[in-house]
């Protein structure tokens, strides 16, 4: 392989490391990071351009919104909620989700069906719409959002680790184990789910995309974290009424969340073609 | 392979069944309708009066024993807010969700066949690579996001589309292209990665061999098999555009389906929402039973598998 081919293959993983590093320490430091608090409103600055735009200033590289928020100090404050909720709605789908599936693919039998029923309900259960009612019925807030991320989330890991799981319960080595009398919890947690690592440190890295587009999603309908706590859906949706005017409100956020949503695709690839091949796609 | 149809069949309904558990329940917690109709004026046997029109005065057990035997008669019940039946609004937004899901579908799937084709058959070259970016790009910016800059350079720049509602060949293109664009990048990517797949064949190097024209061999013989891999996930796609239909829909202010059913949920219309959740698991389960057969019925492996 050629010197620049080698660096471009790297670049596929370096890039996306950078900017996932990047946001987590925006997130952790929003409050060092971000010129103003995200709340602080000063009407006469009201959509004020950003800096390098005919009437902008330095004072808000970004611009300002209708209620002259800063839209760069909303954006960092922004990375701290976007990426708080999907992160632990990533860690309850994933841990709920393994451990389902790998119960329900090696108990087998009506256990097995049992729990892949539930898992036809949540696939096909219109998500946005359970979104949507959870909202209204819990009220809108961090632990709702985080919840009806969830509520669907863990059957898609559930599906892909069962069939693992009933794959690697075959085995031999799974058999010898029964052979020799050990437990069956032991054999899930010591012979299986070492196996299936791979496949959710990939699945794992690729829902984080798909997470964050879904809790901007949520933000983007109103069902997200309240206002004034800014996210970067909410943000897209405040810039809607005054495009006419403030085309940089909506659009500044959008890119933040392509971004993000990209490293975490990017690096989802990258580690399932080191890690498992047989799934590769594209 | 009767045997496998009437057990997937069985499944499917239990699945259902859970379905319109969870949702009739939970709309049920979500808050008293009741409390989003009265006025500060109403008395409370105003209230009362209007708990047992809504039949809400019922215990839940009651209730939902009265919605399955309605259902079991086609009967979807009547809006809490409009007071028409269920059916007739159903009737009045369906169709205009399918005039935006239709020709994004058809749209969508011949776009994301043609250019996933022609960039597996050039691959590496710079049509390929772009095309790869633009599935990348596509599968990473929020679909909202996206139609929200449309209409920021069409309608608002260039001033040469509406921005919203219904109305002639113009009100279709924003919304439509919004929607197609929650499938397509997806889809593009798993034809060119199938037809890849395929043009490695045996029968692809046979039929060259024979001396077929490429022409001939890629858009008939490889095609027909590149093809079958978007039917796998045909549940997925139609869930995807469900997902692009409420959020199409609400951004360009379309009456159909999917704007129905945010409305009905901040508005706590029970019967609306719950027909919506039941429909879209019908098509989305039904959808998934086909491929399922489909699948059954090609390879007979799977049909020990899944059972």
């Amino acid at each position: 392989m050629t010197r620049w081919g080698r660096i471009s293959r790297d670049l596929v993983m370096i890039l996306p490391v950078t900017v996932l590093a990047v946001l987590i320490f925006t997130a952790i430091f929003a409050d060092v990071l971000a010129p103003y608090p995200y709340d602080k409103t000063a009407l006469p600055e009201r959509l004020t351009p950003p800096a390098w735009c005919e009437g902008g200033s330095t004072k808000h590289l970004l611009g300002t919104d209708t209620l002259g928020r800063d839209i760069l100090s909303r954006a960092i404050y922004g990375a701290r909620v976007s990426l708080s909720v999907s992160l632990l709605a990533i860690a309850i789908t994933a841990i709920v989700g393994t451990a389902l599936g790998i119960f329900s693919g090696y108990m087998g039998g009506r256990t097995d069906a049992f729990i892949m029923r539930v898992v036809d309900v949540a696939l096909s259960f219109p998500a946005l719409l359970l979104a949507i009612l959870l909202a209204v019925s819990l009220g809108p807030g961090f632990f709702t959002v985080i919840f009806a991320l969830s509520a669907l989330g863990w059957a898609g890991y559930a599906r892909i680790i069962r069939g693992e799981a009933l794959r690697i319960s075959t085995s031999d080595f799974v058999a010898q184990a029964q052979v020799i009398g050990v437990s069956p919890g032991r054999i899930m947690l010591r012979h299986i789910f070492p196996n299936i690592l791979n496949i959710l440190i990939v699945g794992i890295t690729l829902s984080v995309g798909a997470m964050i587009l879904a809790e901007s999603a949520m933000s983007y309908l109103g069902i997200g974290i309240p206002p004034p706590v800014p996210s970067w859906g909410s943000m897209v949706a405040d810039g809607r009424n005054s495009l006419d005017s403030a085309w940089w409100i909506s659009t500044f956020p959008g890119i933040l969340i392509g971004m993000v949503v990209m490293s975490g695709n990017f690096l989802g690839d990258w580690l399932r073609d080191r890690l498992d091949p047989r799934l590769r796609q594209l | 392979m009767t045997r496998f149809i009437v057990v997937r069949l069985f499944q499917m309904i239990l699945a259902l069944f859970g379905i319109i558990v969870i949702v009739f329940f939970l709309v049920r917690i979500s808050g008293n309708p009741v409390l989003f109709m009265i006025s500060p004026l109403s008395t409370q046997s105003e209230v009362e009066v209007l708990q047992k029109q809504l039949g809400l005065d019922k215990s839940y057990t009651e209730q939902f024993w009265i919605y399955l035997k309605d259902l079991a008669h086609g009967d979807l019940g009547e809006s809490f807010v409009k007071r028409i039946p269920v059916t007739e609004m159903l009737g009045n937004a369906l169709p205009n969700t399918l005039k935006l899901g239709i020709p994004s579908l058809v749209l969508g799937t011949v776009i994301a066949i043609a250019l996933g084709v022609l960039a597996a058959t050039r691959r590496d070259s710079i049509f390929d690579n772009g095309v790869k970016f633009l599935a990348i790009l596509g599968q990473a910016l929020p679909g909202f996001w996206l139609a929200i800059m449309a209409v920021l350079v069409f309608s608002v720049h260039f001033q040469l589309l509406p921005a919203a509602g219904m109305g002639g060949i113009e009100y279709y293109i924003l919304p439509v292209g919004t929607m197609m664009f929650f499938m397509l990048p997806g889809m593009m990517r798993l034809v060119r990665s199938t037809m890849l797949d395929v043009l490695d064949s045996e029968y692809i190097k046979l039929a060259r061999i024979k001396g077929l024209p490429e022409r001939i061999v890629i858009w008939k013989h490889a095609l027909r098999n590149a093809v079958t891999a978007p039917m796998t996930v045909a549940g997925m796609m139609l869930a995807g555009l469900v997902t692009g239909a409420v959020i199409t829909e609400n951004i360009f202010n379309w009456p159909g389906m999917g704007k129905l059913a945010v409305e009905s949920a901040f508005g706590r219309d029970f019967p609306v929402v719950q027909a919506i959740t039941i429909i879209v698991a019908v098509m989305v389960l039904g959808m998934n039973f086909l491929v399922d057969i489909a699948y059954a019925w090609v390879d007979p492996q799977i049909r020990y598998e899944r059972t």
